[in-house]
């Protein structure tokens, strides 16, 4: 009965995280990277379930923790996308590459010019 | 073992399947509209995985914060703030892709070894009283200070959400 087993809650939060990690990593939106983060606070909330279930003394507590979890959760969610609405009309992307008003110039690379030929890139590049 | 057993055990196999391939679905799509879609099955999936772990309370929420909340959150993000022109999407490139994903896969063997080698040791007096009314009195007795914090922490986030959008555009 894997259902009534720890280690099978444990190892779904693990891919969890590990697939979140892996999508702030490589996600070139900021959209994208705050879905990633939703993945591993999920992962997070379901591992507090499974030991609240499995060895906790107290039912109530895991289940109190993970509904903190889920609060700051849309917390969250709420404020990255109020930032990724604000930096869009600014900056008019939500590239992360081409976010670079901090940046230090690098003598050598001529970043403009190849953030330019990035966004001229064809249809064919996108989605 | 009956029927009944194993249809449970089917079904709970159903949610983890439902979480992987969403998982796999929200960071591997390239189209955004696809990653929320991706991100709501994960997350109806570990719905499920808490309705196993014996707490309805918290497949309800679960059901209701992320996927009612979160995810049309997400999409109203997406539907005003993107434009396919101009949104590169473009996955990393292929010699990071093959070492990106051995790792991740090499990171997820790893923490399967780890758990699989630790014992946990379950609570001697351990109570199992997983009922709605148990937790509600907890949430408002017990844990009241914790529940009024998440409230006061959702409000002062949605307030500061409406002041960033608002706030005036830079004139450069």
């Amino acid at each position: 009965m894997l259902s009534q087993d720890l280690k099978t809650y444990l190892v779904v939060a693990a891919f969890l995280l590990i697939i979140g990690v892996y999508g702030v990593v490589q996600r070139r939106s900021f959209i994208g990277m705050l879905i990633s983060a939703e993945l591993i606070l999920a992962g997070a909330g379901l591992n507090f379930m499974a030991f609240n279930r499995f060895l906790a003394p107290e039912p109530a507590v895991g289940q109190v923790f993970t509904l903190i979890i889920m609060g700051i959760a849309a917390a969250e969610t709420a404020i990255g996308v109020s930032f990724i609405l604000a930096v869009y009309r600014q900056f008019k992307t939500i590239d992360p590459i081409q976010l670079n008003e901090l940046q230090e110039e690098i003598p050598g690379r001529k970043s403009d010019a190849d953030d330019d030929a990035f966004a001229a890139g064809g249809p064919g590049d996108h989605l | 073992m009956g029927l009944t057993d194993v249809f449970l055990e089917a079904v709970f196999y159903a949610f983890i399947a439902l979480t992987v391939a969403g998982g796999v679905l929200a960071v591997r799509t390239q189209i955004l509209m696809y990653t929320v879609l991706g991100a709501a099955l994960a997350f109806l999936g570990i719905a499920g995985l808490f309705m196993f772990l014996g707490s309805l309370f918290l497949c309800m929420m679960q059901i209701l914060i992320y996927l009612g909340a979160i995810c049309i959150v997400l999409v109203f993000g997406i539907m005003v703030g993107y434009t396919p022109r101009q949104v590169a999407e473009q996955g990393i490139r292929s010699q990071n892709l093959l070492l990106a994903v051995p790792a991740c896969i090499a990171a997820v063997i790893l923490l399967r070894g780890a758990v699989g080698r630790t014992v946990w040791p379950a609570s001697p007096d351990a109570a199992r009283d997983f009922s709605l009314a148990a937790v509600g009195r907890q949430l408002l007795e017990r844990y009241g200070l914790a529940f009024e914090l998440i409230s006061v922490l959702l409000l002062i986030a949605i307030i500061g959400a409406i002041i960033v959008v608002t706030v005036k555009e830079d004139p450069r």
